[in-house]
């Protein structure tokens, strides 16, 4: 597994847990369905994230987002992009902790995830052999700014061109 | 016409640089074909039957002639110095190479152009009305609209991996010459009746393909200031719910099919209701300055009717008939909007050659305000022509094989390239279309029968809109061999409407009989001056399929 | 990745699109018997046996590995006047060209001089 943010490659904290024993595991990552049993048995100081499938119901996946650090979106393949949608909703749902593409992802996909709403992205291993993060670093870059309001910054075109105008520009 | 500004330019430079980068990263092995496949057809590139294709958007089918000029160019200096263009008003080349397709987008970057998203699981090129701006039935024009969402498509973060294709339609007009019905979204310009604001009608769930079916009224009224939240929510709920299953399921009628539109409607307006909309629309200054690069040109004030044209038509009745057929009303007096025939009779439906390409560049350039269009029956439109130049444009279009007055007559057949070209095609296309050209080529037959659209696909994916066409024409594979499927009954317009199939697959050189056949039925039965498809509605299919049958006895 | 296509019937040759050019390629036998390409498809090797396919299938296997085609697989064939032609109609384009455009295309020896002498 290689796990990398806009940053490059990162160290992961997150253990994935057997079913729903966290135990004492500081950074404990559950299944979605183990997710109800694990918040039972978790500690105040203990961080919960989940593994969910890009199927998941938004409705009751909303109902414990307050309650996880991380959200890790599955992706069964990287042209299989109901993963975008999701992350799009959960953030719109108020969630700030982090949320992870986990699946065989590829490089020229890296400035969309983002722009959804995830900070990192986990990597299979056959994967992450072919398209060494140098890839992805460069990939993520390659497209300046996007059209697209409402996902991530205000350096879209569209909000570019309104801040020129009201600047009194020409544009 | 639209212009780019910077960041328009920057943009689609960015994308040349990013693809170039991507062959660079398939060569050496980083990315598998399968991960490359999406990424090279987001860009246009097909791998066909014997060489790349690569299609080249013509957004709205609007074009200047630099830009075709540049597209002559490139037919000539990278293909075999011709193209084709689509039923989705693009420009395709049949034989680039791959190694060379970096260079072939940095020359149509030079003219503001690109291949983006004419092909792959996103949001494909947006078509609109070919008389946008010059129809007399025009309510507004439907350009801005149809340039906000290319932009706002383009290269969308979360709707690019979608479970199929999605095509989106918008007209201005009462009469629909842009088939919205047919498409996975159709926006229709209208008038609320109460407040008198232009609104958008929006269906969803339209297109062809393996299982037909007409676009559904999810809005009857959506505020055009909410347009892209509004859309926002629709492909979010088609990315998440849409079938990945089946591809042949997957398109968004399945979706609306599956729950019903009613369903459909109701999660797309509880996301649409949930979504921040002014965070996500484009501010009313932003769709203002869109709109004001598609105000009409300064027109000269020139009587209704042009007394040199009339004078010109009574003394050449080849000219007067090609007036009559080719031309359309237009907004300004003494003007009109030419449709040039891309169907000669013999020829490839839809295919032009470099030097047919600048001779109508220079039309365009001297006679019509630098402005031309794509049809998406394969023609081209020169919107803005004063009715007195016709005569010379007529003259100088029959020089070059381009002067055919068939525009809506039974040899302005749609074909897609069929297996002539395409991997997926099962069956040819082109030749049928030929075969039927010869038969009908008679300029007085063609005008006694008057107005009968003939649309044929050489596979079930339905790019010829077969299920359309008043004669639809589908070629399978029967056998090890190849059979054509007539359907008859569809229409494309308003009144959107599938074929019903006739009868039993014919062998191709059967196709010409069957054709004429329907025809005669359709000569002896037509009452006054009612047309092909009035009487296909009135008589029904009974006399059609009795005359069709004789035709599949004969041969069985 | 793509499940390999089942062999069809023998006799049989190999075709695939090159990768960066995009036209038709046929495995054919080079000067010291290992399999290279070749844009003829008078030329096309024609394996008459399972082992002989076998051979076909795993150099498509390799070349499509190493990045050097696409879309490699084997087509059944007819042999008439000496030369294999595909026994469907499909594969029969592809080693012809357009039939609405005869001028274009290997029916009118597009790119196979050149790639004779050149290879």
């Amino acid at each position: 597994m290689l796990l990398l943010d806009k940053s490059g490659a990162k160290a992961d904290v997150w253990t994935r847990s057997e079913g729903a024993a966290i135990d004492n595991i500081s950074h404990a990552l559950v299944a979605w369905e183990a997710l109800p049993e694990a918040l039972q048995q978790k500690s105040r100081d203990q961080r919960l994230g989940v593994i969910v499938p890009n199927n998941v119901s938004i409705a009751e996946l909303k109902l414990v987002l307050r309650q996880l650090s991380l959200v890790a979106v599955s992706f069964p393949s990287f042209s299989d992009g109901r993963g975008f949608s999701l992350a799009k909703l959960i953030r719109n749902h108020g969630f700030t902790g982090t949320l992870r593409a986990s699946g065989p992802l590829i490089a020229d996909q890296f400035a969309y995830a983002i722009s959804c709403g995830f900070d990192e992205i986990e990597l299979p291993d056959a994967s992450a052999g072919r398209q060494p993060v140098e890839q992805w670093l460069k990939a993520v870059a390659q497209i300046s700014h996007g059209y697209q309001r409402g996902y991530g910054d205000n350096r879209n075109i569209l909000d570019q061109r309104r801040a020129a105008r009201a600047a009194g520009g020409a544009v | 016409m639209y212009r780019y500004d910077e960041f328009d330019e920057r943009f689609v430079r960015e994308r040349v640089a990013q693809f170039r980068d991507q062959v660079a990263r398939r060569l050496d092995g980083s990315l598998t074909e399968d991960e490359f496949k999406p990424l090279r057809l987001k860009n246009g590139v097909y791998l066909q039957l014997h060489a790349y294709m690569l299609r080249i958007a013509v957004p709205y089918g609007t074009l200047n002639s630099r830009q075709l000029r540049q597209l002559a160019l490139i037919g000539e200096k990278y293909d075999r110095g011709y193209g084709h263009f689509t039923t989705r008003t693009n420009l395709q080349y049949n034989w680039p190479k791959l190694r060379d397709i970096p260079d072939i987008l940095d020359l149509l970057a030079d003219v503001e152009m690109h291949c983006i998203q004419t092909s792959g699981n996103c949001i494909r090129n947006v078509t609109a009305d070919h008389f946008a701006g010059v129809a007399q039935d025009e309510i507004e024009d439907p350009r801005p609209t149809a340039e906000l969402i290319r932009q706002w498509s383009s290269l969308h973060p979360e709707f690019s991996y979608l479970p199929r294709k999605f095509k989106i339609a918008v007209t201005g007009a009462e009469h629909d010459r842009a088939v919205i019905k047919a498409h996975d979204i159709g926006l229709r310009l209208r008038r609320h009746p109460d407040t008198h604001e232009i609104c958008f009608e929006v269906s969803v769930g339209g297109g062809l393909g393996r299982t037909p079916m007409i676009g559904k009224v999810v809005r009857d009224y959506l505020p055009k200031a909410d347009l892209l939240a509004y859309l926002e929510a629709v492909m979010r709920v088609y990315n998440l719910e849409g079938r990945r299953d089946n591809k042949y399921k997957a398109r968004v009628k399945i979706l609306v099919h599956e729950i019903g539109v009613e369903e459909f409607t109701r999660r797309v307006e509880e996301e649409f209701a949930r979504l921040d909309g002014p965070s996500v629309n484009a501010d009313p200054a932003e769709v203002a300055r869109i709109a004001a690069y598609f105000a009409p040109p300064s027109y000269e004030v020139l009587p209704e009717t042009s007394r040199v044209l009339e004078a010109t038509k009574a003394a050449n009745p080849a000219f007067a008939r090609w007036v009559e057929t080719n031309t359309t009303p237009h907004k300004a007096p003494g003007y009109t909007a030419l449709t040039i025939s891309l169907k000669p009779i013999g020829e490839a439906p839809g295919d032009a050659t470099s030097e047919q390409m600048r001779l109508v560049a220079d039309l365009a350039e001297q006679y019509s305000h630098d402005e031309l269009r794509v049809t998406h029956a394969q023609n081209l439109v020169l919107p803005h022509l004063r009715q007195r130049d016709l005569f010379t444009i007529w003259q100088k279009l029959g020089e070059a094989g381009l002067a055919s007055a068939n525009i809506g007559l039974i040899t302005d057949i749609i074909a897609c390239p069929g297996l002539d070209y395409c991997a997926l095609a099962t069956a040819r296309s082109i030749p049928i279309a030929q075969a039927i050209q010869r038969r009908f080529a008679d300029d007085e037959r063609q005008r006694l029968i008057g107005e009968l659209n003939i649309k044929i696909s050489g596979c079930i994916n339905a790019c010829g809109h077969h299920h359309i066409g008043h004669i639809g024409i589908l070629g399978l594979e029967k056998r090890g061999i190849e059979s054509y499927q007539i359907t008859l009954g569809g229409e494309a317009t308003e009144n959107a409407t599938i074929g019903e199939i006739l009868g039993p697959g014919l062998a191709a050189e059967d196709v010409p009989d069957a054709i004429g056949r329907i025809v005669d039925v359709y000569l002896a039965e037509r009452q006054g001056n009612e047309s092909f498809i009035e009487s296909v509605r009135r008589l029904g299919l009974a006399p059609f399929k009795a005359a069709f049958q004789e035709v599949a006895n004969a041969v069985a | 990745m793509a499940a390999a296509p089942k062999r069809p019937a023998l006799p049989a040759i190999l075709l695939a699109n090159d990768l960066l050019d995009g036209d038709i390629v046929f495995a054919t036998a080079g000067a010291e018997g290992a399999l290279i390409w070749t844009r003829d498809p008078a030329h096309a090797l024609v394996a008459n046996d399972d082992k002989a396919a076998e051979q076909l299938e795993a150099y498509a296997a390799n070349q499509l590995a190493t990045n050097h085609v696409v879309d490699a697989y084997l087509v059944d064939v007819a042999i008439e006047a000496g030369q294999p032609v595909p026994r469907h109609y499909r594969e029969r384009m592809k080693t012809l060209g357009p039939s609405n455009r005869p001028d274009l295309g290997k029916q009118a020896g597009e790119g196979i001089e050149r790639a004779e002498q050149g290879a």
